[in-house]
């Protein structure tokens, strides 16, 4: 009797988790591999086959695309760590009790407002006529206005901001965990600043650094608003590459294809990341 | 001061004073460490043991006071600068590493050659009794072997002072009490001044040279273990070394070396008086007596000669083995801790007993309160 109910309860908590990886992850994942095999060979005629993959591979504007993403991706994460790592350990391991929990509720203060909302926030910084222009227009420092939007460092500066809190915030909870005498062994066994700093705060907070550049990168690859609406049309993001299949081209198959192609890209540069730095998926992501 | 009597000492400390705020954590503390001497500081939580030891090792600097290291002054030294080593309360082990990059990472960070860095790795480890863990992950370390791997890892660069922050306390009994043992032996090995912070009265007997009791940011009394036991300076230093009944009360007046004493509870006693401080007729004490001195003998029995005698009857018996204890209420009140040995046989003392308690003048410590 008690056992069936344990039983039960079991099931019961775990129905919403099964259900949720079976219809919003495993089969619509399944769904879009199926259509990416289809050939359309003739109106309303599909065959399998893998000519979807062949168009993507012939057409180098297809994959340049898609390198450019990753690439790109790449520096938004490393800027993201820069940027991220110095503000991360200032909160855990330099500001007092008080002020550590006021810093990491301005970190989090951005994400009340919507992703939309804060691109033109941004747009409204860079445009020809917005503030930034205008300001150097009123120094006296140009005479016509400057376009700051729609090129690439404009698509940087936004993602990195988009992406950054998901770096800090893993990297505060390593850092948070390795003791001040930790450091203060670092100085006394004779090390200088640079050397604590890269061989004992950046190994022991490794997991975390994997961990922050996984979410950070697997975010940047994979957003669509951000570039569009910083980048504009030469944006070239490969997101946009695949909105166009879908909806512009009405090609399901090939749209599809190069969905799971950005999944299997974006997975193979983590799992080459977790190689190059000795990692598992175990302790960066799944520990945090 | 020649330089020859300077470097006599591995450690001087002149005066030294930390203030946080308007809190003065470390108060005047002078103190100099002859060279190869286990040197303990002795002090309840809070005394300003840590202060002092932080700056030692140049984690703070202090507001006055100077610390010389060799007869040098290493103020303006910056910590990674200073020959001095330090084992951690938590040893702070670098987890990241396995026990060889540990003990390689100060070595490294000291230029020492890369062909010579595995000998001297093999070496120190070869001295703690370890060949054979260099590849082991910090981790796979039993609490024992931390220890031992966290001095290896400074004593690797020979350094002219080893402080320890009471590395023991985390340690369960059994194993604190063999390391106390071993970090002597280590010491003698290694021949180098070791600093040990601790709140334990009985490590700090057990393994120092010398000790100083600290309290409230000032050294009480800086001597041998026996000293402090049986000679405590201060009244601060004859309750905190060592057990002992305690009583407050008020001397009635001296004949020779004896002064004669009324405590709160009533008891009068006969004590020698210790400490600095004059004691006359009127004078509050505090009065201390070791129960190891005062013999219990029954009721029916005749009792040694003594100037104090106390009757009673025994509240409980403690039993600890070589270390048991029975607590007398004498008809005043209170209760007087006397140590006894117990054989197990039928003559042994019970609860309910009536029992003679005798001690000497010359055991009753008498301080001016």
């Amino acid at each position: 009797m008690s056992r069936d109910a344990r039983r039960l309860s079991l099931i019961l908590l775990f129905a919403p988790f099964a259900l949720w990886i079976l219809l919003l992850i495993a089969l619509p994942h399944l769904g879009i591999l199926a259509l990416s095999m289809r050939e359309k060979v003739a109106p309303r005629v599909y065959e399998f086959g893998f000519g979807n993959y062949a168009e993507f591979i012939t057409e180098p504007i297809y994959w340049n695309t898609l390198l450019r993403t990753g690439s790109m991706s790449l520096l938004v994460t490393f800027l993201a760590l820069i940027i991220g790592f110095p503000i991360a350990y200032y909160i855990a391991k330099i500001a007092g009790k008080r002020a550590r929990g006021a810093l990491f509720l301005m970190c989090l203060i951005p994400l009340w407002v919507s992703d939309l909302i804060r691109a033109f926030g941004w747009i409204l910084l860079l445009r020809e006529s917005g503030v930034i222009s205008r300001s150097l227009q009123w120094m006296g420092l140009t005479q016509s206005g400057i376009e700051f939007l729609y090129n690439d460092a404009a698509v940087i500066v936004g993602l990195v901001y988009t992406v950054i809190l998901f770096m800090i915030v893993p990297l505060v909870s390593t850092l948070d965990g390795m003791g001040d005498d930790m450091i203060e062994a670092g100085y006394n066994l004779g090390g200088n600043s640079l050397t604590v700093l890269r061989r004992i705060i950046v190994p022991y907070a490794m997991p975390g650094i994997v961990a922050g550049c996984i979410v950070v990168f697997m975010m940047t690859a994979g957003s669509y608003l951000t570039p569009i609406l910083l980048g504009g049309k030469n944006s070239s993001w490969f997101t946009e590459q695949i909105y166009n299949q879908f909806i512009s081209r009405f090609n399901w198959e090939g749209g599809a294809a190069f969905g799971v192609l950005l999944l299997l890209f974006t997975s193979g540069v983590v799992w080459i990341g977790l190689r190059l730095s000795g990692q598992s998926l175990a302790n960066t992501v799944a520990r945090s | 001061m020649t330089d020859q009597t300077t470097a006599a000492f591995d450690l001087d400390c002149e005066g030294v004073t930390k203030n946080f705020g308007t809190f003065r954590a470390v108060d005047g503390v002078s103190f100099s460490i002859p060279t190869g001497t286990f040197f303990s500081i002795l002090g309840p939580s809070g005394c300003g043991k840590t202060t002092l030891m932080r700056m030692i090792a140049g984690f703070e600097e202090p507001s006055a006071g100077d610390i010389r290291i060799k007869g040098k002054s290493v103020l303006s030294v910056p910590p990674n600068k200073r020959n001095v080593k330090m084992v951690f309360q938590h040893l702070a082990l670098f987890p990241m590493m396995d026990v060889h990059d540990n003990i390689a990472y100060g070595l490294r960070c000291a230029g020492v050659p890369k062909a010579e860095i595995g000998a001297r790795v093999a070496d120190v480890l070869e001295r703690v009794a370890l060949p054979d863990l260099a590849r082991r992950q910090i981790h796979q370390l039993s609490g024992g072997q931390k220890q031992r791997i966290a001095i290896a890892r400074c004593m690797a660069l020979n350094p002219d002072v080893l402080l320890l922050d009471e590395p023991l306390g985390a340690l369960d009994l059994k194993l604190r009490e063999a390391m106390k043992i071993e970090l002597k032996l280590l010491q003698h090995q290694f021949d180098t001044t070791f600093v040990y912070i601790t709140h334990d009265q009985s490590e700090a007997l057990v393994m120092s040279d010398y000790v100083a009791v600290m309290n409230a940011g000032r050294f009480e009394q800086i001597g041998r273990p026996e000293e402090l036991y049986h000679a405590p300076a201060t009244a601060f230093v004859a309750g905190f070394v060592g057990d002992s009944n305690r009583w407050s009360g008020t001397a009635r007046g001296t004949e020779g070396e004896t002064v004669h004493i009324e405590t709160e509870t009533g008891l009068a006693l006969g004590g020698s008086p210790r400490g600095t401080a004059p004691i006359a007729a009127g004078t509050a004490v505090e009065v201390f007596v070791r129960p190891e001195f005062i013999t219990v003998t029954r009721a029916t029995e005749p009792a040694p000669e003594a100037a104090n005698h106390h009757d009673g009857t025994i509240d409980s018996v403690l039993f600890n083995g070589a270390n048991s204890r029975v607590l007398v209420r004498p008809p005043a009140g209170g209760l007087i801790e006397a140590d006894v040995t117990l054989t197990g046989g039928t003559s042994d003392l019970r609860a309910g007993d009536a029992v003679r308690l005798s001690w000497d003048a010359a055991q009753t410590m008498v301080f001016a309160a």
